[in-house]
Formats: structure tokens, C-alpha cells, sequence
């Protein structure tokens, strides 16, 4: 695993407590996972998502990670509904710890509650929170 | 006889070294309510040669082959076990073994289970098998939960033409969930009717039996096609018989997603009705959604073969609540007395044997037909069929049962609406003057 100083944390998205990033364009969000979670699940092999048209509470369980070591839960940052599905971590979920910010993305959701937002982290908060 | 190792001595002398002071301060976490108050109701202990006579007295009250000629299957069927399983298994490495599954130790054990799996994936034509399941009842109950855990839907189908003890075992496992089952009836061929399956669209898995509990073998490419047309819904296939994958076509190659059943007649004996296989096979895509473990082959860093668990990612000693399913375990040793029969009979043997067996069932279906009795259903089977006896049959039957034969088993208790009916099975082990000598005691 790589030192803090090491990874990469983008300041144009907003982060969660369980590693997920969020970032708003227009009226939607984009989902993914930071690359310290990807740091830290190592080699992922396996990932499974929700179907466009359902909608989840903020915190709900929306799929899972699968790295070599472990499967892993993913909780929605934001209440909304699932537009989008990134059909590429099927066959390439390796972009997830290539790409965490980019080619991984996983979700497009409209979002039902914006001022959900606000309860995000910005880069430093989650590096704070991390440093722990 | 003394059946318990430890003298009063020994306990009070354990509860000193643990800190309490008698039995009943080491169970004080139990409620007092759960707690038993009197003594236990139990006969006076007998001797070591008191208990074998008790046992053999016990043993002979049932009707066993080769002593009794039995004409039942109905998921337990009579086939030889050759002689060499016997011995093979009976090898500690196998036979003692328990759930040794670290590779540095066990890659006896692991290999044998991964030939298992590929020997099955064969038989039942499908891309991947597990390590197995507790018995086929089992195995149709979790792979319909796995229907429900592909789909997000909340409704399954199962024909009434199911093993009706598995299907019994179904309604048990589906008993707590928010899930519905729905039961297919029977078409006057003796199969499955899903002419009246409607929103298929709302049903996560449909479950067929081939050959069916009446030994009738379903049509099922032209089932799966009709589940097939909602491209979600599984088409599960169960089976009592894998023998019958020996001449008819598999269901993998039939369109099944999932194949589940009883592996009992390939080197298992029947013994008491246990303990069984339960045999799990389904398309690569939903690998990641079976249940129980699965043995994979792989390299170590020298570069040799070797074979580990796979995606224990998902299992329960892992992750918990969370895991695919609540089996911890496998059926190990009956596994691998699968795989050494499988092996030992090969391809052809298994095909032949097949072939026997069919070719015996269908001598004393015509046997008896040509004697004057009803077979009710005019579809092809596999080693057992239905015959319509007259009204009043069980004073013969009960006669025969003297003469030391089984004359098949009544339908009637788990199929009301078929009064008269008995399910007749005959396997390799069964020979002509053995049918003979029952069509003429049925006839008389």
C-alpha cells in the first residue's frame, strides 16, 4: 500500500466517510471510489452494480468491490436515481484502480436532495480525516 | 458400559482448574427457563453385545437389496458400487479427513474435489460446478435463492413434478423470506403444464425435474425456450437421476442456466436415505452468485500447479451476513467417491450403464403393460415409470412385501389425484428373472 503523499486526491470532487467521490455535473452526480480505497483493496477483480431506474436512499448499499483480499460494500454518497451505469468495469474492473477518478467512475445519479452535498468532504477534510 | 470418558473426578477436577464451582455455575449464561430440570427419560445402559444385538434387530426390520428385490428409486437408487471405490475411499487421507482445506497441507483433498467439479461440469453440461452441496433437495432450494439474488425479483415457479420431499425442503428454506413460490401442475403426459405461467416477466427462476418424479423425461428445450422469452428469468433444472445424463441430452446443452439434484447414484449407497450429494452446476455468468465453495487450479510462484478455494471472498466465514449463501461446508467425501466413479466408469461406461438401466426399465414396463396393467403416462423415461394398479392392490403388495419384494411405491400420499398410481425403478443390479418373477406375482 502507498503512503498518503503517494496517491492522488483530485480537488474537484467531494468525498465520504466509506472512500466514495462524488463530483456534480449539471444537474447529475458521478460516483466512484478514492484512490485510497482502490489502494487499499488492491487488485480488483469483480465489480457489481445497481440497474439504471432504481433509486436509493444517501448511505443505502447500491453493489459491491471485489479485490483479491476481500468483497466490499459500496454506499451511496447522495439520495437519488441511477441514470447511468458504467457497462466497462464488467469486463475491466482493473480501471477502477487505474482510473479511480476517470475511466472508473460508476454511477450517474439525479440527485433528489442537493443539500446533501454540503455534508461531503472537500480534499483537505478527507485528508484530515484519513490522517485520522 | 461406560459411555462417557469422564469420571466425577475428572469434572470436578476441570470446573476447579475453570474457576467454577459445579455444573450449574459453568451454564449460568443459559436461561434458567432453557434449562433442563429432570433426568433424562433414557433406558438402562446396555452392554457393548446387548447394543449390537439391539442394532441388528433394528437393522433387520427394513427391506434392503439384495436380501428384499425393491422396485423403488424415487431419489434413492440401487446401483453397484465397484469395488475399487470402496477402497480408494476408505483411504484415511480421504476418509478422515475434516474440511482440510489449507492448500500448503490438503492438495489431495482439493484436486480430488477440483476433478469433481469438472467431472460434473460434463455430466450436467454446464461451465461451472461448486465443491457441492448437503443433497440435491438442497441444491434446488439455494438455486432458486440464487434466482432471487440475479433477478431482485421476488416470485419463483417449481412443477409439482419436483421430488416432493424437495420441494418440501424448498417451502422450508423459503418459509422466512419475503419470497413466493408458485407450484406447476401436471399435463395428462406426466409433465410439467406451464401453459398456465403467466407474468413470467415477475418470476425470478422456474424449476423443472428431468426425468420428472414420475420418471418422465420434460421436454426441455421447449421449457427453457418459454422461460427463455423473459430474458431475465432462470431456467433451473433438478434431477434425482444424473445417471439418465448418460444417454439423454444434459440440460446445459438444453438451455438450462442452473442444473441441481442428488449425485447419490454415482458411488454413493443409499444407506438410510442419507447422506447424499448435492451436485450445483450453472453458466459462467453467474458464477460469482453460487452458492457453497468452489476449488479453483492455479500456479504457485515456482510456477507448479495447484488448487485452492476460490472466490472465498463471498462465503460466509468470510463476509459474514453478507455472504452469497449459509453454507459453510461441502459434501466432501461423498464428493469425491463421485469423482472416482465417474472416473472409473468414463464416458462410455457411464453411457452404457445408462443404457442398462433404461433398457431393463422398459423390458418390465412392457411386461407388465403386456400383463394388462395401466402406464398412464405415454412419455419416454429413464429407469422408472408409473403403473396403475387395480383398486385394492395394497393386499398384494403387502403379500409380495412377505416374499421379500418391493412392488414399487404409492404415489398416492404426496399425489392424491392420482389414486392407484405406484412409481416403479429398476436399475443394473436388477436381473430378468427378478422382473419375471414379479409381473407373474402381480399378475396372480
Amino acid at each position: 500500500m502507498k503512503e498518503l503523499s503517494e496517491l492522488n486526491f483530485p480537488d474537484d470532487v467531494m468525498y465520504t466517510d466509506d472512500h466514495e467521490w462524488t463530483k456534480m455535473e449539471n444537474d447529475e452526480t458521478i460516483i466512484g471510489i478514492s484512490d485510497y480505497a482502490q489502494d487499499q483493496l488492491g487488485d480488483i477483480v469483480f465489480v457489481e452494480l445497481p440497474q439504471v431506474g432504481e433509486t436509493f436512499e444517501k448511505g443505502a448499499e447500491f453493489g459491491t468491490v471485489e479485490s483479491v483480499k476481500a468483497v466490499s460494500e459500496l454506499f451511496l454518497p447522495v439520495s437519488g436515481e441511477i441514470v447511468a451505469v458504467n457497462d466497462a468495469l464488467e469486463d475491466t474492473p482493473e480501471l477502477l484502480n487505474n482510473e479511480p477518478y476517470t475511466g472508473g467512475w460508476m454511477l450517474r445519479i439525479k440527485l433528489s436532495e442537493k443539500s446533501e452535498l454540503d455534508q461531503l468532504m472537500n480534499k483537505s477534510a478527507y485528508l484530515e480525516s484519513l490522517k485520522g | 458400559m461406560r459411555y462417557l470418558p469422564h469420571t466425577q473426578e475428572d469434572i470436578a477436577d476441570m470446573l476447579k482448574k475453570i474457576g467454577a464451582g459445579s455444573l450449574d455455575d459453568l451454564f449460568t449464561s443459559i436461561p434458567d427457563d432453557c434449562r433442563r430440570k429432570s433426568d433424562l427419560d433414557l433406558p438402562q445402559a446396555k452392554t457393548e453385545w446387548e447394543l449390537n444385538r439391539h442394532m441388528s434387530g433394528l437393522a433387520e426390520q427394513m427391506a434392503v437389496c439384495p436380501d428384499y428385490k425393491v422396485f423403488i428409486g424415487a431419489g434413492s437408487y440401487d446401483h453397484y458400487i465397484p469395488e475399487v471405490i470402496k477402497q480408494l475411499l476408505g483411504r484415511s487421507e480421504f476418509f478422515t479427513a475434516y474440511t482440510p482445506y489449507q492448500p500448503e497441507m490438503s492438495q489431495g483433498t482439493l484436486q480430488a474435489i477440483y476433478e469433481y467439479q469438472t467431472l460434473t461440469t460434463r455430466l450436467l453440461g454446464l461451465d461451472v460446478a461448486n465443491a457441492s452441496m448437503y443433497d440435491g433437495a438442497s441444491s434446488l432450494a439455494e438455486a432458486l435463492l440464487m434466482s432471487v439474488r440475479i433477478t431482485r425479483r421476488k416470485k419463483v415457479a417449481i412443477s409439482r413434478l419436483i421430488h416432493p420431499l424437495y420441494r418440501q425442503v424448498v417451502r422450508t428454506y423459503f418459509a422466512p423470506t419475503e419470497f413466493e413460490v408458485v407450484e406447476l401442475p401436471v399435463l395428462e403426459s406426466g409433465q410439467t403444464d406451464m401453459t398456465g405461467l403467466q407474468d413470467l416477466e415477475t418470476f425470478a427462476g422456474v424449476a423443472v425435474q428431468s426425468p420428472n418424479y414420475f420418471g418422465c423425461i420434460e421436454n426441455l428445450s421447449a421449457l427453457g425456450e418459454k422461460i427463455h422469452s423473459d430474458n431475465k428469468t432462470l431456467f433451473i433444472v433438478s434431477f434425482t437421476e444424473p445417471l439418465a445424463y448418460g444417454i439423454l441430452k444434459n440440460p446445459g446443452s438444453l438451455g438450462a442456466d442452473i442444473a441441481c439434484g442428488e449425485g447419490q447414484s454415482l458411488g454413493v449407497p443409499s444407506s438410510f436415505g442419507g447422506p447424499g450429494l448435492g451436485m450445483f452446476a450453472a453458466k459462467k455468468t453467474y458464477m460469482r452468485n453460487m452458492p457453497g465453495r468452489l476449488v479453483g487450479r492455479t500456479q504457485d510462484i515456482e510456477g507448479k500447479r495447484g488448487f485452492v478455494l476460490t472466490l472465498s471472498t463471498r462465503e460466509q466465514h468470510i463476509r459474514r451476513e453478507k455472504a452469497t449463501s449459509n453454507i459453510c461446508s461441502n459434501q466432501g467425501l461423498c464428493a469425491t467417491a463421485a469423482a472416482m466413479y465417474m472416473a472409473t466408469l468414463g464416458g462410455t461406461g457411464i453411457r452404457k450403464l445408462a443404457e442398462l438401466n433404461h433398457d431393463k426399465a422398459a423390458y418390465l414396463q412392457n411386461e407388465l403393460k403386456t400383463a394388462g396393467f395401466e402406464v398412464p403416462f405415454d412419455t419416454p423415461v429413464f429407469n422408472e415409470f408409473v403403473v396403475k394398479f387395480p383398486e385394492g392392490f395394497e393386499k398384494t403388495y403387502a403379500n409380495l412385501l412377505a416374499k421379500k419384494i418391493v412392488p414399487g411405491l404409492s404415489l398416492t400420499p404426496d399425489y392424491p389425484e392420482f389414486p392407484d398410481y405406484y412409481l416403479l425403478c429398476v436399475t443394473e443390479t436388477m436381473d430378468k428373472a427378478d422382473m419375471d418373477l414379479l409381473v407373474k406375482e402381480v399378475t396372480s
